[in-house]
């Protein structure tokens, strides 16, 4: 998933991107399938899936709000909660488990003190766990929005929170 | 690289595409030494381009970028050594490379001939520089992959310097879609997604359909944990896949595809975007490809998270817009698929292997493989091996080979106990079938499948109960809920299988999940459910005294099971108060620089302790 562009823990002007949400389901509208696609760029533009956007995509696509509410809650991607600046996912891939992803995501539940699923209460994080990213030769690893850290271990997982929490920087180095 | 848009663009024949290839074999960027460097996912996250970065800055000190090119090319293989690059005068590969590292490349082997020691792989005492030398390398037959690190994914020149497209010209102007498909027949491939149904006969069906609308998809929903050959094809050589696609389409008469791509690989959408940019430029997509009269188009589909849509009706359900449940079959895609359209649907891995299959010919591929399993299968080869990565190998390879000679043998250690192989639908190989080869009937009498080919590799501190139950809530949380069998019988299986691992199990349990794995399979909806039971009954198989001694003694022998393990400190303690800090329910007491206890009754089996205690004085059993 990309970053939001938009992250929902601020004050950013929700009814600006409506707008500019409008647009971009006007432009699915030939597209046969387009739901799916609209709802990804609704995700992405806010950072989860507001009501007033699911009428405007109803609206526009001329679908029933209940087909669209099943097809948010069948896809984990879709979240109809706002979701923290830092979107953390632990891999609970197979490669990931055998090499102590559970203990990783222990260690997170308690630095952040959230379940998952959660967000801190500041909104900077939100807990996730995914299912393989596909970079199992690095396992364990996290994904914390973008970036990758690899080969993470419970104890280093503290550092990882705290340099998010503190600096906000791009990239955390990650002793391998 | 030169500015192709100025030769020739779009290509208007057959003839065109020849010249355009000898232009650019011909040109000197083609020719110039080159410095390969890593740009798969694993080495990105490794920072390969930083490296890349820094190795070109003292190319240009050294005044010899434009003597010397750097390719950005796909995954090399060996993702656990990333950053990885092979220096291409004399195939050296160094691993493990920080951009500090570039000063001394460029100086000492670049100009002058010797090779950074410290950088290259080692192989027991030995260290081998050269890349064909190294057993990871060596063992592996490279034929899907064999672009994959040549070329940088993201030219389309690259990739028809090394015959690209050649395959499609060939097609469009040598052969009926007849052809084409017996060809595919004769050469015995068989989908790589995991079922291994013969390509040629799925393209037979829908290309004897007089529908004017036909579909053509690739599965790129690589949901498997554990896979990830799929996502280095696309993010390595992404047009392989594209002119394999274009060839089926032609094959069975469609004009519109669709790849849906997980969301979890922005990569690999990114690479496959530009890939489809390029061929509709150039002439090779959209209308009248090549000249011929034949017009296809092709658009990528995100998935949102959801593991069921990897099976090919709920995969076409989720391009509708629709939530991706299956759907029964009879009537196959084949005759009634996307939007009630004749639809084939085939696998990343499955498509690649399309251009080479038609150049060389069906005969030629049938070489390679054994009797009823044909060609090359890639495996993500991962968990407790010294080497992991992607791997390539001719089908029926022994699965001894896979991990000894080129994953290296175990990483910790300790022995080889189990490889997990085809994912949730899959199951383990205990040591005793390490010589199993690594075909479809092979891997099925054993009570695994193919699968796609991811395969994770375990040593003796997994605890093959934990495994079954790793399985069993994966595919649990992800059935769709369609149908009862999955949904409630997975769910009861669970139940049971933690109840075992909490330390709660009855002998009787056992049974239940026996019987229930019968149920679950038989009367499941789609693919996802009649394999659920898989990995419980292969391990239940292979392992049985592990599941009984989990009921009856109460005991995990591997110490994974949180119930059943105890935590203890050794006189080798310190009292230097750090497990004591972490512990997050206070459960250690113990003044400073006194040996510490742990109060079992409060503890929650987190394991800070031992993993924050620096004197090994922690033991968990």
């Amino acid at each position: 998933m990309s970053t939001p562009e938009k992250c929902a823990c601020g004050n950013d002007d929700e009814d600006g991107l409506i707008e500019r949400l409008e647009e971009i389901i006007s432009s699915y509208k030939e597209t046969p399938g387009a739901l799916i696609p609209v709802l990804q760029a609704t995700q992405s533009l806010f950072g989860y899936i507001p009501q007033k956007a699911i009428l405007k995509i109803s609206e526009i696509l001329n679908e029933p709000l209940s087909s669209i509410f099943g097809v948010i809650t069948f896809y984990s991607f879709f979240s109809l909660k706002p979701r923290g600046k830092y979107l953390i996912r632990v891999c609970m891939g197979t490669a990931c488990y055998v090499q102590g992803a559970n203990e990783v995501l222990t260690a997170l539940q308690q630095q952040l003190e959230i379940k998952v699923g959660e967000t801190t209460p500041d909104k900077l994080f939100t807990l996730d766990i995914g299912r393989c990213f596909g970079a199992c030769g690095l396992a364990p690893i996290i994904m914390v929005n973008d970036d990758v850290h690899q080969f993470v271990k419970s104890s280093a997982v503290a550092k990882i929170i705290k340099n998010y929490r503190l600096h906000e920087p791009k990239t955390v180095e990650v002793q391998s | 690289m030169m500015d192709l848009n100025k030769l020739m663009c779009p290509i208007k024949s057959s003839s065109e595409l020849l010249a355009l290839h000898q232009t650019i074999i011909d040109s000197k960027e083609f020719k110039s030494d080159k410095i390969y460097i890593c740009a798969g996912g694993g080495c990105i996250a490794s920072g390969s381009m930083k490296v890349k970065d820094a190795i070109a800055a003292q190319l240009e000190q050294a005044q010899l970028n434009d003597k010397i090119s750097i390719v950005e090319t796909g995954c090399l293989g060996p993702c656990a050594l990333g950053p990885v690059m092979i220096i291409g005068k004399d195939e050296t590969f160094y691993q493990n490379v920080k951009p500090k590292d570039a000063h001394e490349i460029v100086e000492q082997h670049i100009k002058g001939d010797t090779i950074v020691e410290r950088l290259i792989h080692p192989v027991g005492e030995k260290k081998v520089a050269k890349r064909s030398d190294i057993p990871f390398f060596k063992n592996q037959k490279k034929d899907v992959l064999r672009n994959c690190g040549k070329i940088n994914p993201t030219k389309i020149a690259d990739y028809i310097s090394f015959g690209g497209y050649q395959a499609l010209s060939k097609v469009l102007t040598e052969m009926t879609s007849e052809k084409v498909v017996s060809e595919v027949t004769i050469s015995g491939l068989r989908g790589r997604g995991g079922a291994g149904f013969p390509t040629g006969v799925k393209w037979g069906y829908a290309s004897k359909s007089k529908d004017p609308i036909k579909y053509i998809l690739c599965n790129a929903d690589e949901g498997d944990p554990g896979a990830f050959m799929d996502r280095s094809i696309l993010e390595g050589d992404p047009h392989s896949v594209l002119e394999g696609m274009i060839i089926g389409a032609y094959a069975i008469g469609s004009s519109q595809g669709y790849i849906y791509v997980r969301a979890e690989y922005p990569l690999a959408v990114e690479r496959f975007q530009i890939a489809i940019d390029q061929a509709r430029e150039f002439g090779l997509l959209g209308e009248n490809i090549l000249g011929s009269g034949f017009n296809f188009d092709l658009e990528i589909r995100k998935g949102s998270g959801a593991f069921v849509c990897g099976e090919e009706t709920a995969l076409m359900v989720s391009i509708e817009g629709k939530r991706g449940e299956p759907r029964p079959r009879p009537p196959f895609p084949a005759e009634k698929g996307l939007w009630n359209k004749p639809t084939v649907l085939n696998n990343v891995e499955t498509f690649s292997n399309i251009p080479q299959l038609i150049l060389e010919g069906g005969e030629h591929y049938a070489k390679t493989g054994t009797d009823k399993s044909k060609g090359t299968k890639i495996f993500a080869l991962a968990g407790t091996v010294k080497v992991s990565g992607l791997v390539e190998v001719a089908v029926g390879t022994p699965l001894r080979e896979l991990v000894f000679d080129i994953g290296g043998g175990i990483s910790t250690g300790k022995k080889y106990k189990a490889a997990q192989i085809g994912g949730p639908s899959g199951g383990c190989i205990p040591e005793q079938h390490l010589d199993v080869p690594l075909d479809y009937e092979s891997l099925n009498s054993l009570g695994a499948i193919m699968g796609s080919g991811g395969l994770i590799v375990m040593d003796e501190s997994s605890c093959m109960v934990d495994v079954a139950r790793f399985f069993m809530e994966f595919v649990q949380e992800e059935s769709c809920g369609k149908c009862t069998p999955c949904r409630e019988g997975t769910a009861r299986m669970l139940d049971l299988l933690n109840k075992i691992c909490d330390g709660n199990g009855e002998m009787s349990d056992l049974d239940e999940l026996e019987k229930l794995s019968g149920t679950v399979k038989n009367a499941s909806l789609c693919g996802l459910g009649q394999t659920a039971p898989n990995p419980f009954q292969s391990t239940f198989r292979y392992f049985k005294e592990e599941y009984i001694e989990h009921i009856r003694d109460k005991k995990c022998r591997t110490a994974v099971c949180k119930s059943l393990i105890k935590f203890e400190i050794l006189d080798a303690c310190n009292g230097c108060q750090s497990c004591k800090k972490v512990c997050p329910v206070e459960a250690i007491l113990g003044d400073k620089k006194q040996q510490h206890i742990i109060n079992t009754d409060l503890c929650i089996r987190c394991g800070l302790c031992l993993s924050t205690c620096k004197f090994d004085a922690i033991i968990k059993y």
